[in-house]
């Protein structure tokens, strides 16, 4: 398909701005002002519509395809929320910052306290920002509230602890805030090994990453002794809530012993993914860690009314222009309130039982790393089909030309040719049955005729594309103009 | 309900198959002491009782008529925006991890990348980060990255919530950062200058800057890179149809705030922060980047690429932690400049100038207001009240009206200052009621 620069013919427009009501100023002077056109495509309105239908017709998406992608929650979004988030979209965030403005975003501003109270009774923290903008960006805050405390105690810290199969996010956030990383492998257990976490854990490590259930799917049983030794060496513990949609009402991080965590709205609370945003990543913390957190802080007044708080010497300050990625919060405190206790409780139930149900008409046809009662997702290994020099990358594109989103691939790093899937509780039975056979069916032509994997997809608008050509040319640009 | 389609039916046949007697069981791994102990949340609601709910809480919410920015500006958003980027297509898709079954979000964020660096005239652009005060964080980061040097230069007169962000960003790494304060709403060359040694990283401005001033930075650009330290900027994406390019300028990272490209004012979010680089930094770029290569038939396609930077596969030593971007708020920044066009987007950036030049003529005539200087400025500009301009805002907000951002907060000594931000939505009969409101509160 043509870009839409290629699509572009000088004198062409597309929306007609207003006259204006106003004379005409004096120019800047010649120094100050663009000389050269900034090259903007030049097309009729239905070729801009044309164009961009087009091009949304060559996505897979959640909407038109299953989308069993392990560890990004790929659920259903309401459409209901779609429709809630634009009541909110003229109220302009620096209102509420203006002196005297706050009366005027009681709204905004009580929509962030409440949607705040909800998530700190469904994690058991004491109270969360929603300035984080994603889920990485929570966890980069997480870390850095986790340094201001010890900080603040004078404390001398200088690891954080990640298992093995953690996100890649996990380390990379604790080094954004200075700190070295200690990495601890999977046991054959499947959670992280106990005896290498003990002999690893000393006064110097400021905080220990854990998700739970694990990105194997596994609940870690011994979660609440591994949160007692980092106690122990005033070590925090740091819950990251990507896998969250497995245990909503039935276990709290909180309640274990964490002390900071973040939720992905984008994932547990049904907010659309967006082609790979916008997310937003609310951290929530244990009450010692409430002096910490970022500024403007949305507060309630003894008479009712919301207000901010805007400057904290404490604080780690700042990580939003404003108060984080609020349109997103729409959707997800409407997706909390609409579903209630119950329905947030079933969420899980039902995530789990996909899941198990995947697992469970899957694991004679493909190897399993870890044999056990999975949580909300499942991971397989293609290593048997490895043996007919059929990988995971082959599999998934299969799956593409049978009409599903692959699962996660090559993902989590410590299994071999990884297939990683989470089906989410709002799949059927119907859709995942079909799925299931298309994976037998895979299998199957690995040992007969795995050509056919080799050259898969043939159905789509490109077949196999050239990543090392692409790394080497780097053609991020279109030009000249 | 939970949006689960499984009946009591679906249940018993998936239980049988996997050898389980009820849900309960699959729980059995969470020992029993680690139970929830609470989850005190209300009951359900249906959509109608949601939609009455949300209506009233958006309700709280007072309409204004604003002159406000701060970073955030009030401009028109064409429908097909909304319409396009609301195709489920789009926004029901992840990151496109499987390129062939992702073609359009992966050449949407291609040509992205091309528009910001066409406005920008930069030569390399990723495919978006959170916002534009993360995203001047990025930058800063990557300057330090590419010099291997520990010290910033930043001008007051950037926008003090990016300012913070920075710090917050930077607070843990040891990073020496010097602020250099304004003169009058200009950035003191002088000082700037002073504070350069061979240990700056780079020189971090803002065009047009938080006073609303207009600059060519092009000698800063030269005296930044005999130190050899990097210039950059972040830019106001409207001012571009006008304004020189930070390119033009010799900047060497530009960032800036996408949200006046199509994305609502929603309350502070989402919107997305850009990021452009020259070819030389490219490797030194955080985020996803989309990159043009061949299928095994020969034929065009995009896929993500430069990986080996990002935290799937580099985990501590990647780029940056930075795992999703704001893909549609791309989209629709890509969507929004494609409708207004080549030649629309200089009668828009006209628009706004031509206005904020009216409006600076009015307001500055009133009795008790003056200008903070004669500098040029683009669609924002600066006050000086005869009184605490938060008492005046203060008084306005009652009539309907946020008159402006007060600087008091901000900087120091600037208690009588008043920010004055008109887009092509304010008209000329809100501009002169705004002038009479002004007249009638000094």
């Amino acid at each position: 398909m043509k870009l839409i620069y290629e699509k572009s013919v000088a004198g062409r427009r597309g929306l007609k701005l207003p006259a204006s009501d106003v004379p005409r100023a004096a120019d800047l002077p010649k120094n100050l002002v663009r000389q050269e056109s900034a090259g903007l495509p030049e097309v009729s309105e239905l070729d801009l519509v044309r164009h961009f239908t087009n091009l949304s017709r060559r996505n897979f998406s959640v909407d038109t395809n299953f989308y069993p992608l392990g560890s990004c929650t790929m659920k259903y979004n309401a459409k209901i929320t779609e429709n809630v988030a634009p009541l909110f979209a003229d109220s302009h965030p620096m209102t509420a910052l203006l002196p005297g403005g706050e009366s005027s975003s009681q709204g905004a501003l009580g929509l962030l306290f409440e949607l705040g109270g909800l998530l700190a009774e469904i994690t058991g923290m004491d109270e969360v920002s929603c300035q984080p903008l994603a889920g990485a960006h929570g966890e980069m805050t997480g870390i850095m509230l986790i340094a201001a405390y010890h900080r603040a105690k004078g404390n001398r810290k200088k690891y954080v602890i990640v298992p093995d199969s953690s996100h890649g996010t996990n380390p990379a956030s604790a080094a954004m805030v200075g700190y070295e990383i200690i990495t601890i492998p999977t046991a054959p257990y499947g959670d992280m090994d106990l005896d290498a976490f003990r002999a690893a854990m000393n006064g110097e490590v400021a905080a220990v990453m854990m998700t739970c259930p694990n990105t194997l799917g596994l609940f870690n049983p011994h979660i609440k002794e591994i949160c007692d030794i980092a106690h122990e060496h005033d070590a925090l513990m740091y819950y990251d809530g990507a896998n969250l949609n497995a245990i909503l009402g039935k276990v709290r991080p909180g309640d274990v012993g964490f002390d900071v965590i973040h939720v992905n709205l984008h994932k547990t609370f049904g907010t659309p993914h967006g082609g790979g945003g916008p997310g937003s990543g609310p951290v929530g913390v244990k009450k010692e860690l409430i002096p910490f957190l970022p500024t403007p802080r949305v507060i309630m007044q003894a008479n009712g009314s919301f207000a901010l708080e805007t400057s904290n010497p404490q604080s780690i300050g700042r990580l939003a222009n404003f108060f984080g990625n609020f349109g997103v919060m729409v959707k997800a405190y409407a997706y909390i309130i609409m579903l209630g206790r119950e329905g947030l409780i079933e969420v899980s139930e039902q995530a789990v039982l996909n899941a198990n149900y995947m697992m469970a008409q899957l694991k004679g046809h493909y190897d399993v790393p870890f044999d056990l009662t999975c949580m909300h997702e499942c991971v397989f290994s293609a290593a048997r089909q490895l043996k007919h020099g059929v990988h995971a990358i082959d599999i998934a594109k299969y799956l593409i030309d049978r009409g599903h989103h692959p699962p996660t691939v090559y993902f989590p790093l410590n299994v071999k040719e990884a297939i990683m899937i989470e089906p989410t509780e709002t799949e059927s039975k119907e859709t995942m049955d079909a799925f299931i056979a298309v994976m037998i069916e895979a299998a199957e032509m690995a040992e007969k005729n795995p050509e056919v994997l080799h050259e898969a997809p043939l159905t789509m608008p490109v077949s196999r594309l050239d990543e090392t050509k692409a790394a080497r040319d780097q053609n991020v640009c279109f030009g000249p103009w | 309900m939970s949006y689960s389609p499984n009946t009591p039916e679906d249940i018993r046949e998936m239980l049988a198959a996997i050898g389980a007697a009820s849900v309960d069981e699959l729980f059995a791994p969470i020992p029993a002491e680690l139970r929830a102990q609470s989850f005190a949340l209300p009951g359900g609601m249906s959509e109608m009782e949601l939609l009455r709910r949300m209506k009233e809480l958006a309700g709280n919410d007072r309409p204004l008529i604003g002159f406000i920015g701060g970073g955030y500006y009030d401009h028109y958003i064409p429908a097909v925006v909304d319409h396009l980027s609301g195709r489920a297509e789009f926004y029901t898709a992840y990151t496109p991890y499987q390129p062939e079954c992702s073609q359009g979000t992966l050449q949407a964020l291609f040509e992205y990348q091309t528009i910001i660096c066409r406005l920008t005239g930069m030569e390399v652009s990723n495919a978006s980060l959170y916002d534009g005060g993360t995203a001047l964080a990025e930058a800063a980061m990557m300057a330090l990255r590419v010099t291997g040097r520990n010290r910033l230069v930043i001008d007051a007169a950037v926008n003090p919530f990016s300012r913070e962000i920075v710090r917050t960003y930077l607070t843990n790494l040891g990073v020496e950062i010097i602020e250099i304060s304004s003169k009058n709403g200009l950035v003191d060359r002088q000082a700037l200058t002073a504070a350069l040694t061979d240990q700056t990283a780079a020189v971090i401005l803002q065009n047009p800057n938080f006073f609303g001033t207009v600059d060519d930075l092009s000698d800063i650009a030269t005296a930044a890179h005999e130190k050899g330290a990097l210039l950059i900027t972040s830019v106001y994406p409207i001012s571009l149809g006008m304004l020189k390019s930070p390119g033009a300028m010799g900047a060497d990272i530009v960032v800036g705030d996408g949200q006046s490209l199509g994305n609502p004012l929603s309350f502070g979010g989402p919107s997305f922060g850009f990021i452009a680089t020259t070819k030389k930094y490219i490797r030194n770029l955080p985020g996803r980047i989309i990159g043009e290569t061949l299928d095994r038939n020969g034929k065009r396609g995009f896929v993500l690429t430069l990986q080996a930077r990002e935290q799937h596969i580099k985990r501590h030593k990647a780029t940056s932690n930075i795992c999703s971007n704001q893909s549609l708020c791309a989209l629709r920044g890509l969507i929004y400049l494609t409708s207004v066009g080549r030649e629309g987007l200089v009668e828009l950036a006209r628009l706004n100038y031509d206005k904020a030049e009216y409006a600076k003529g009015v307001l500055g005539a009133v009795k008790g207001v003056q200008l903070l200087n004669a500098v040029p400025t683009f669609n924002e500009f600066t006050l000086v009240l005869a009184k605490d301009a938060a008492a005046v805002v203060r008084q306005l907000l009652d009539s309907g009206v946020a008159a402006g951002v007060p600087l008091g907060a901000y900087y120091e000594g600037m208690d009588n200052c008043l920010v004055v931000t008109v887009t092509e939505k304010r008209t000329k009969e809100e501009i002169d009621a705004l002038a009479k409101q002004l007249e009638a509160a000094l």
